[in-house]
């Protein structure tokens, strides 16, 4: 059968439009698909814009990666050197069992202790030598008592939100939470004292995974 | 030589300076009130003040010290008249003796930051001197009266 010239016309427009439609329709679909999934192997959940500081470009942003790398820097932040400082409570927390300091000194407003009981009142600048005595630092404290910084009974989830959350984090941009894993006080989780067991990886492969986690958008392990 | 100013008296120490604070007031300058219970500050035995706050003068170098203000039990009141020390005589705290001039020097802290502690003050404060006789309730007791003749002299 002979068509008209026009209705000839009229056809492969309609083809042409269809094709462009069903190309866009796929397209569109493709990428849900990816962007949904990598969100289900992740769990991850985008962290809340940050301020100043080179926040990572949303095109760098690794969820999966980052996810990953959260699960080591929790490891580290959950052994006793980290979170004995970041009890739950007003009083710090001791040894490997994590039990509360003997003596029951508190936080104070500013978490450097209250009256006689002040942190640095035995805590000197650098470790005492021998078992049981006490490890030191020139800054030696708690986080104060309006932003208590809390790790203990923290999920990998809450923990991650927490940490990236200015203010929960003590303020601090991203620029500050990349510097803070070389804080001395940070460190001194490396240079516990004799008697005490090490953070459960070496510093600089926790400093690498704290900047991994940031650097790749500082997502948070599903809840 | 190391420099100290202790009880508002300099003195010049020739000591290593890693030596820790309590050995050089009680070997090398004789101030022996100021006592040694356990060395690694579990005991508040060895409290004394520097630059006003109560270290353990245990675990603290004398280089810590150095050019700084050292205050022991005897430098406390010239006559050994602080209200603390009133009320101590007064409600015969001591049983040995022997923590409580680190209890004294600890309380002065805290009578010093806060006119008019409560029992939950007090014990914040005291928490980390141990008193093997057991005399906790007469020095918290203590710590009240002393509290009130410094709000009213009158009444020392
Ligand atoms: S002797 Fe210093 S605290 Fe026990
Ligand atoms: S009075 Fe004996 S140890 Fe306190």
């Amino acid at each position: 059968m002979k068509q008209h010239p026009d209705n000839g016309t009229r056809t492969s427009l309609f083809m042409k439009i269809m094709t462009l439609l069903s190309a866009v329709i796929f397209i569109t679909t493709a990428v849900t698909t990816v962007y949904s999934s990598e969100n289900a192997i992740s769990g991850g959940t985008e962290p809340q814009l940050l301020d100043s500081g080179p926040g990572p470009e949303k095109a760098d942003r690794d969820s999966v990666a980052s996810v990953e790398a959260f699960g080591k820097v929790y490891k580290v932040l959950m052994s006793p050197r980290c979170m004995n400082c970041h009890p739950a409570g007003d009083v710090p927390l001791q040894g490997d069992d994590s039990h509360l300091h003997t003596m029951l000194p508190k936080r104070g407003v500013d978490g450097k202790g209250v009256y006689a009981m002040k942190c640095s009142n035995c805590h000197q600048a650098t470790n005492t030598p021998g078992l049981h005595t006490p490890p030191g630092n020139p800054k030696w404290h708690l986080p104060p008592a309006d932003m208590k910084m809390v790790f203990e009974g923290r999920t990998p989830h809450q923990l991650a939100k927490q940490l990236v959350d200015p203010k929960q984090n003590g303020r601090k941009s991203m620029k500050k939470l990349l510097e803070h894993a070389d804080d001395t006080l940070v460190l001194a989780g490396w240079n516990p004292g004799e008697g005490r067991t090490l953070p459960p990886m070496s510093h600089a492969e926790f400093k690498e995974a704290w900047t991994t986690w940031i650097k790749n958008g500082a997502y948070a392990p599903k809840p | 030589m190391i420099k100290l100013t202790i009880n508002q008296k300099k003195h010049q120490v020739d000591v290593d300076p890693d030596t820790p604070l309590l050995w050089v007031l009680r070997d090398t300058l004789g101030l022996v009130g100021t006592k040694y219970g356990c060395g690694v500050a579990q005991c508040g035995a060895c409290v004394v003040h520097l630059n006003g706050e109560a270290v353990r003068s245990c675990v603290t170098k004398v280089s810590r010290a150095a050019g700084q203000k050292v205050v022991t039990i005897e430098g406390l009141a010239a006559r050994a008249d602080h209200p603390l020390q009133k009320a101590w005589l007064e409600l015969d705290v001591a049983q040995c003796g022997y923590c409580q001039s680190g209890q004294i020097m600890s309380a002065a802290v805290l009578l010093k930051e806060n006119k008019n502690p409560t029992d939950a003050d007090i014990d914040a404060a005291m928490a980390g001197n141990i008193c093997r006789c057991g005399t906790y309730l007469r020095i918290r007791d203590a710590i009240r009266l002393a509290a009130e003749m410094q709000r009213n002299p009158s009444k020392g």
